[in-house]
Parts: structure tokens; C-alpha cells; sequence
């Protein structure tokens, strides 16, 4: 895929954020984070766990400021949350209201913006419908189990027809089996909708698997220590892309970037890797 | 057997309690405390005539109109203040001290700016019943999850849509709280602005009948508010449990998990 | 705004400054913000008052500007029988507070130590506990007349209810579990009860505890105002009877004032108890 300017959706620029200015104890949580994504990308975001994923997901949200830089979402300074983008949230059972039911949950903001209530049912039994949740639409979301109601998050976030999507670790509580299944309904939505889609996670065969570009993080304070391309064929299968010797490859490649990322703060440590790899 | 078993539980103490009382007045003649059937016949002569109507329903329709006043006043600008962290600086001070004053202290007060009327004692019943709901409410409206809050902001839940979608529901368990304790004050409050000043009502009523010393007339008055604080709570009971299902079923899941 | 990028990462830095300065502004603001309109508040409360009083609907002399008031409100503080007045009214509280304390616990352990009785006098409590203690009014006024026996009375009654009741939920909420940790500890029964009765119920009994000193001070003054027991409550009515509001708004500032400081000094009992007892808690936990 080629950069050119036109179709860059979201430019993250010189993003820096310290918790806690002028009180005593600040954390600088991201140092300097600089980077594009373009229309229709699918990029998987991972870094040790306390490198500020969380924070940098938060920042392009509109739900913190930064200290310093910005975030660009379609040639526009995002200053608050921009319509047109969801999130499904690390903290995903506190994410849910637990006083409305699963469908209620799910038609909620299609129900505050305006859509129309034929269209509406429509939506949310078709979001419910792809997350295998249809047997469940009058439950409450805590007569669920954490699987279950991680899938509710993401129904929700898919119905409201995102033009980007950002997604803290959805898939942290759910079984392998649900697992494999929902990131091949997160590609097939992604490919469908021609959404651009941040993807948080700590599973290295997750992000080569899902992506087509893989950014790593250093420990923090947080620069971007790898970006890298996954030339993986564009249709995917959980038995046959797994298998491939490419995907092998490209898993160790992340795996050493990953590995290095945990003794590589602010990135201070990567000039001397270069310097010892040339 | 069990439903035999769960009546005897039920209605046992209560029967042993007045067989006892029925004891110890049988035979002597206590002037403090009439014997059972005594009470009965004179809870129905004294409350099942038009009493009920010039005393026991102005009474009830003051409760409830002072209740739902602050019910109003205390979950808007409990909202308000619950959201905006500037007008709680502001406020908080004042608050802690006008709650603190006993209300049943500012009824000689009211007496002499208002007068002896309605207006008085629903004056005096919404200046204790506010406080409970308003505080509870900014306290219900500043524990809302910070992750529901920021989803309520990245689905552009704004204005009113957040306050009748999130805002509410999350502060509602305290909001009921707040309206148990009101409940309670508000009828203290009733009763002692009936009792100080008043010409009609039921604690009007009751404050009559010991000047006039006639006791078992005096203790119907007090079954009468008995009967209705428990049918208040009743009320409430079954509000709450429509109103908080939802927050019974999570506590109960959290609690297992 | 300009759509390149170039051009926003230089305005971003250009603002950069501006942004951070911003924020340790807000900063700032947080740490003082609550004091410097706190008392703003307060001032603004008193203004309106004075000026409401002055120019407001209803006669100055019914309601006095705090000009009037504040300085009988300090004045009061030099005499003996304005301090006798309080410590009537404080003391009847205190007694009555701890009367019911003392009852509601040592009736609460009994019934809840058994589920037969806990079960047997379920709907008597329910049927008596609703009862306004108020409504003992009369009944009090008749069997003591207007001494602190009835205020007693009354204070008791409204209280005993809301602490027993607490007492109650503490026990209900023993969990099963943490009985079965400690039978299989083999603890005596000294230590359990100082390891598991005590740290679970402590925090419902102060709760019972801080609400009933705020209802035993409003039933003490409404007995004060109505049976004409000894107080502040009888002070304020005697006033209302001179025709004297800036006694009466003095004393009911007082009020307000003794009111915080009940709240005070059970802020602070709470967190000292519920500190030892969060100690203890994690002591049996580990
Ligand atoms: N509200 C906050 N106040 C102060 N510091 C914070 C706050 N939130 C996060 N931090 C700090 O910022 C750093 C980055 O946190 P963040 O939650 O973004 O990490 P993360 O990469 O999402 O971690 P994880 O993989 O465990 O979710 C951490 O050191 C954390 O302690
Ligand atoms: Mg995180």
C-alpha cells in the first residue's frame, strides 16, 4: 500500500502525554508517538504491558488531551470525541450499562443519533446476529459471562457503522475457540464497511494474523520501536494462514521487536541495535 | 405444612404480644394503657368517620406534595451540582451546613414568615426532605463509572440524552437511598409542624386528644401512624425493587464472581 | 484549518507552550479552587440574605438581616445560660444516643444470633419500627411531663430501631464463607469474635450509629419545641413567644453549627474504627 496524502485518515503527530502536570507526581506515560494510518487500514498496536496503549487509544478518542502534539482525524484536530468513531473498551463489563439489556445497549447510540427505528431493530439484530449473541438480546449484560458481554462491546461499537474503530484488548477475556471466531468477523466487518481499525493486543499471533501493518511500542515513556508491514495474502483463514512459513516469519520478527521493546525505554537503547546490526 | 409453619412465623410474636397485653389489662384498669378491644373499637370510631377526611387526608396530601417538591428540586440540582465541579466548590460549605441544622428547629420560624398554614408545613417538610435526596444525588451522580462515562461520550451521548441515559440510572441507587431517609424525616417533620401549630391533621389530632387527656384516643392516633409509615415503606419497597432490579441483579453477580 | 500535515505539526508547536500552560492553570485551580469558593459561596449566601431581608417581601422584623443576627449569635457565646441551653439539649442527646446504642446492640446480637427469632419477630419489627418516634410525643408528655425523662423517651425509641436494625444486616452479612474459614481454623470463640464478628459488624453499627445521632438530634429538639422540655428547642419556641427573631435565627445557627460538629466527630470516629477494622480484615485475609 502506498502513502500518499490524500487518503491518510488519522495522523497521530509528536503525541506526548504526562498524568498529573503540576501535581507532584507526574507520569510521562507517552514520550513522542508519530505516526499515519490510512483509510481502510487494519493496524495492530502492541507494547509491554504499562507502555500507554491505553493512553494513546484514549488520546485519538478525544477522551484525554494531550500535553503536546495532536492527533488529526480527516484533516481535523480532534478536540473531543469525533463522530463516526468507536471504541471498544479495555475495561469491557464496566463498559456496558448495566441497567439496559444487551439489545438495549446495542441500539443506544443509533437511538441518540437519530437513526430511524425500523432500520434500528435491523442493525442491532444484525450486530447481535454476527456476535452469536441473538439467543441473548433481553439478558442484562451482568446475567452474562465476561466472553458474552466482551462480544456485546463489540456488536455495539460494529452497529454504529464506524468509519474507525479503536479496540483496547476485546479479545483478552474470551475462549480460543470464540477467539478465532471473532477476529475473523472483526476482518470480515473491517472489509466490509472499509473501516480503518486500531487494534490493541498483547497476542503477537493475534496482530500478525489480524493486521496488515503491526506497530510495536517501547516501554515507557512510549516511542513507536517497529512498524511493520504483514505482507500476509489479503483472504485468511485461521487453519491455512496460520500455517504459512511467511506468517511463521513474520511472528518471530515481532516477537524479537516485542522481546527488545521490554529493555528499550524512550527508545534509548535502539541507535546501539541498529549500530550492532549494520 | 411449610405455609402453616411460615404463618406461625409470621403472626406468632404478634398474637403472643397481645395476649399479653390482653393479660396484664384484663383484670386491673391501667389508665395509661387501654385494653385491646378498647383500642380496636375506639381506632375505628375515632378514625373511620369524617375525621378521615378533615384530618387524616390533609395530612397524607401535605406528605406527598412536600415529598414529591423535593423528590423535584433535590434530583435537579443534585444533577447540577453532581456535574459541574465549580457550583460544588461553591455549594458544598453551605450545604454541609444547612443540612446540618435540625429541621424540626426552623418550624417557629417558618410559623412567624408564613403563617399557620399548608404552605408552612410544606415549607418545613421540603427543608428537611431536600437534603437526603440532593446530597445523596451528587454523590450518586459523581461515583458513576469513569468507563461508562467515557463510552457515554465516544456514542455522543450528550445533553439530555446523557442525563435520561446515564446520568440517572447510574445515580439512581443512591437517589433511593436519599428518598428512604426522606421518607422517614418527612413524616417526624409532619407530625411536630401538626403538633406546634396546627388545626388540623393527624398530629394535630393526637396532641388534642392528650390535652383533653383521652388515652385510648391518643393511642389510635398513634396506631393510625404506625399503619401509615409502614404502608409508606411498603410503597417504597416496591418501587425500589422495579426502579433497582437491575441493581440487585449486579451486585448479586459481582458478588458470586 | 490547513489539511497537510506539515502545516499542523508546526501550529502544534507553535501552541505548544500556550497548551501546558493551560493545564498547570487547571492545575493550580484544582488545589485552591474548593477554599476560594467555599467561602465565596458562604459570602454570597450571607449577602443575599441581608439583602433579601432588607428589600426582600416579608417585614425585617420577622426576618432579621445576619447584620442583626451575627451579632447575637456571638454575643450568645458569652453567657452561661445560652452554654446551660446547649448542654441540655447535648446532653439528652448524648444519654438518649447511648441508651439506644447500648439496647439496639445487645437486643440486635440476641434475635440475630438466631434465625428462629430472627424469623419469629420479622413483622413485629416491621410493624413497630415505622412508627414516627414523634408520634410518642403525647405519650411521653403524659408519663414524665416536660422533663428529660420524655425527651429521653423519645430519643430512645426513634433510635433504638435504626441501630438494632443496622446490627441485624451486620449479622445477615457475616458470610458463611469467612464463618467456615475461621470453624476450620479453629479459632476460640474469643477470636472469632474479635476476627470476624466484630470487623463485619463494626462498620453497619457506626453507620446506625452516625444516622441516628442526626435523627436523636432532630427528635430531641422536636421534644424540646412540643413537650417543652429543657433546650435549645424550647429556647427557640420561648423566643418565637417574645416576638424575638434574632434570638430565634441565632440559636437555630447554633444548631446548624452543633449539627456539624456531631457530623465531625462521627467523620472522624468512622475512620479511625473502620482504619482498624480494613487492618484487621487484611490480617485474616493473608
Ligand atoms: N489516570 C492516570 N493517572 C496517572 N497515571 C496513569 C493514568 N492512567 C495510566 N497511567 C500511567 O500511564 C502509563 C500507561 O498506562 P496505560 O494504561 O496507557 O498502559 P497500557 O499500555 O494500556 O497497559 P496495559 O497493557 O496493561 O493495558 C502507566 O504507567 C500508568 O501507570
Ligand atoms: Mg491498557
Amino acid at each position: 500500500m502506498t502513502a500518499n496524502k490524500s487518503d491518510v485518515r488519522l495522523s497521530v503527530q509528536q503525541l506526548r502525554k504526562v498524568y498529573g502536570v503540576g501535581s507532584r507526581n507526574e507520569v510521562e506515560a507517552v514520550r513522542s508517538l508519530t505516526f499515519d494510518l490510512h483509510a481502510g487500514e487494519f493496524a495492530c498496536l502492541v507494547g509491554p504491558s504499562g507502555s500507554g496503549k491505553t493512553t494513546l487509544l484514549k488520546c485519538i478518542a478525544g477522551l484525554l488531551e494531550p500535553t503536546s502534539g495532536e492527533v488529526v482525524l480527516d484533516g481535523r484536530r480532534v478536540a473531543g470525541p469525533a463522530e463516526g468513531m468507536a471504541v471498544v473498551f479495555q475495561e469491557y463489563s464496566r463498559s456496558l450499562f448495566p441497567w439496559l439489556s444487551v439489545e438495549d445497549n446495542v441500539e443506544l447510540p443509533l437511538k441518540t443519533s437519530g437513526v430511524p427505528k425500523a432500520e434500528r431493530k435491523e442493525r442491532v439484530s444484525e450486530a447481535l446476529e454476527a456476535v452469536s449473541l441473538s439467543h441473548a438480546t433481553k439478558s442484562y449484560p451482568w446475567q452474562l459471562s465476561g466472553g458474552m458481554q466482551q462480544r456485546v462491546a463489540i456488536a455495539r461499537a460494529v452497529a454504529s457503522n464506524p468509519s474507525v474503530l479503536l479496540m483496547d484488548e476485546p479479545f483478552a477475556a474470551v475462549d480460543a475457540q470464540t477467539r478465532g471466531e471473532l477476529e475473523d468477523l472483526v476482518r470480515d466487518v473491517w472489509k466490509r464497511l472499509n473501516m480503518t481499525i486500531l487494534f490493541v493486543t498483547h497476542d503477537i499471533d493475534e496482530s500478525v494474523y489480524l493486521a496488515e501493518r503491526v506497530l510495536v511500542l517501547s516501554s515507557s515513556p512510549t516511542i513507536i520501536q517497529a512498524d511493520l508491514h504483514i505482507d500476509l495474502p489479503d483472504v485468511r483463514s485461521q487453519a491455512d494462514t496460520r500455517s504459512l512459513h511467511r506468517f511463521g516469519e513474520l511472528r518471530h520478527q515481532v516477537y524479537e521487536e516485542v522481546q527488545f521493546a521490554k529493555i528499550n525505554p524512550g527508545g534509548e537503547r535502539t541507535a546501539a541495535r541498529e549500530e550492532l546490526r549494520s | 405444612m411449610i405455609v402453616l409453619k411460615r404463618i406461625g412465623m409470621w403472626f406468632g410474636l404478634p398474637a403472643i404480644l397481645i395476649a399479653i397485653w390482653w393479660a396484664t389489662t384484663a383484670q386491673g384498669v391501667n389508665f395509661f394503657v387501654p385494653k385491646p378491644d378498647k383500642m380496636a373499637s375506639t381506632f375505628a370510631k375515632v378514625w373511620y368517620s369524617e375525621k378521615f377526611f378533615t384530618d387524616v387526608l390533609p395530612s397524607i396530601g401535605r406528605l406527598s406534595i412536600s415529598l414529591l417538591i423535593s423528590l423535584v428540586l433535590g434530583v435537579v440540582l443534585g444533577i447540577a451540582i453532581g456535574l459541574s465541579r465549580n457550583l460544588r466548590w461553591l455549594l458544598e460549605p453551605l450545604l454541609e451546613f444547612v443540612r446540618a441544622v435540625p429541621s424540626t428547629i426552623l418550624i417557629p420560624v417558618l410559623l412567624l414568615l408564613i403563617g399557620i398554614n399548608d404552605t408552612m408545613k410544606v415549607a418545613v417538610i421540603v427543608l428537611g426532605c431536600l437534603w437526603p435526596i440532593l446530597l445523596n444525588t451528587v454523590e450518586g451522580v459523581r461515583s458513576l463509572d469513569e468507563v461508562l462515562k467515557n463510552t457515554a461520550r465516544v456514542y455522543g451521548l450528550r445533553g439530555f440524552d446523557r442525563i435520561r441515559y446515564l446520568v440517572l440510572p447510574g445515580a439512581s441507587p443512591l437517589i433511593m437511598a436519599g428518598i428512604r431517609h426522606s421518607l422517614a424525616v418527612g413524616l417526624i417533620l409532619l407530625v411536630v409542624s401538626e403538633m406546634f401549630a396546627s388545626t388540623d391533621g393527624i398530629g394535630y389530632s393526637i396532641i388534642n386528644f392528650q390535652n383533653r387527656v383521652a388515652i385510648p384516643e391518643m393511642w389510635s392516633g398513634i396506631v393510625l401512624l404506625g399503619i401509615i409509615g409502614v404502608l409508606l415503606s411498603v410503597a417504597f419497597q416496591a418501587i425500589q425493587k422495579r426502579v433497582l432490579g437491575w441493581y440487585y441483579g449486579l451486585k448479586e453477580a459481582s458478588n458470586d464472581g | 484549518m490547513e489539511t497537510q500535515t506539515p502545516t499542523l505539526s508546526s501550529v502544534a508547536v507553535s501552541t505548544l507552550p500556550t497548551r501546558e500552560h493551560r493545564v498547570r492553570r487547571a492545575a493550580r485551580w484544582t488545589a485552591v479552587g474548593p477554599y476560594v469558593l467555599g467561602v465565596a459561596g458562604i459570602l454570597a449566601a450571607l449577602i443575599v440574605w441581608e439583602l433579601y431581608s432588607v428589600f426582600g417581601p416579608v417585614s425585617q422584623h420577622h426576618l432579621p438581616p445576619p447584620s442583626v443576627v451575627l451579632p447575637t449569635f456571638f454575643t450568645n457565646l458569652t453567657f452561661t445560660q445560652f452554654w446551660m441551653t446547649m448542654g441540655q439539649t447535648m446532653w439528652a442527646w448524648f444519654l438518649g444516643l447511648g441508651i439506644a446504642t447500648l439496647g439496639g446492640v445487645a437486643v440486635g446480637l440476641l434475635i440475630g444470633s438466631s434465625e428462629f427469632l430472627r424469623s419469629a419477630t420479622h413483622t413485629s419489627i416491621e410493624f413497630l419500627r415505622p412508627i414516627p418516634a414523634v408520634g410518642m410525643i403525647p405519650l411521653a408528655a403524659l408519663l414524665f411531663g416536660p422533663r428529660i425523662g420524655a425527651e429521653l423517651m423519645i430519643v430512645v425509641y426513634g433510635c433504638f430501631w435504626i441501630i438494632m436494625i443496622q446490627v441485624l444486616y451486620g449479622i445477615t452479612d457475616i458470610d458463611k464463607v469467612a464463618n467456615d474459614t475461621v470453624h476450620t481454623m479453629r479459632m476460640t470463640w474469643l477470636q472469632r469474635v474479635r476476627h470476624l464478628v466484630l470487623p463485619t459488624l463494626l462498620p453497619y453499627l457506626m453507620t446506625g450509629i452516625r444516622i441516628a445521632a442526626t435523627v436523636a438530634l432532630i427528635l430531641a429538639i422536636s421534644s424540646e419545641l412540643i413537650v417543652g422540655t429543657p433546650g435549645i428547642g424550647r429556647a427557640v419556641a420561648q423566643a418565637q413567644l417574645n416576638d424575638n427573631p434574632p434570638a430565634m435565627i441565632a440559636l437555630i445557627l447554633t444548631s446548624g453549627v452543633l449539627g456539624i460538629l456531631v457530623n465531625l466527630i462521627f467523620r472522624f470516629i468512622e475512620r479511625k474504627v473502620l482504619f482498624w477494622h480494613t487492618s484487621v480484615r487484611s490480617e485474616v485475609a493473608a
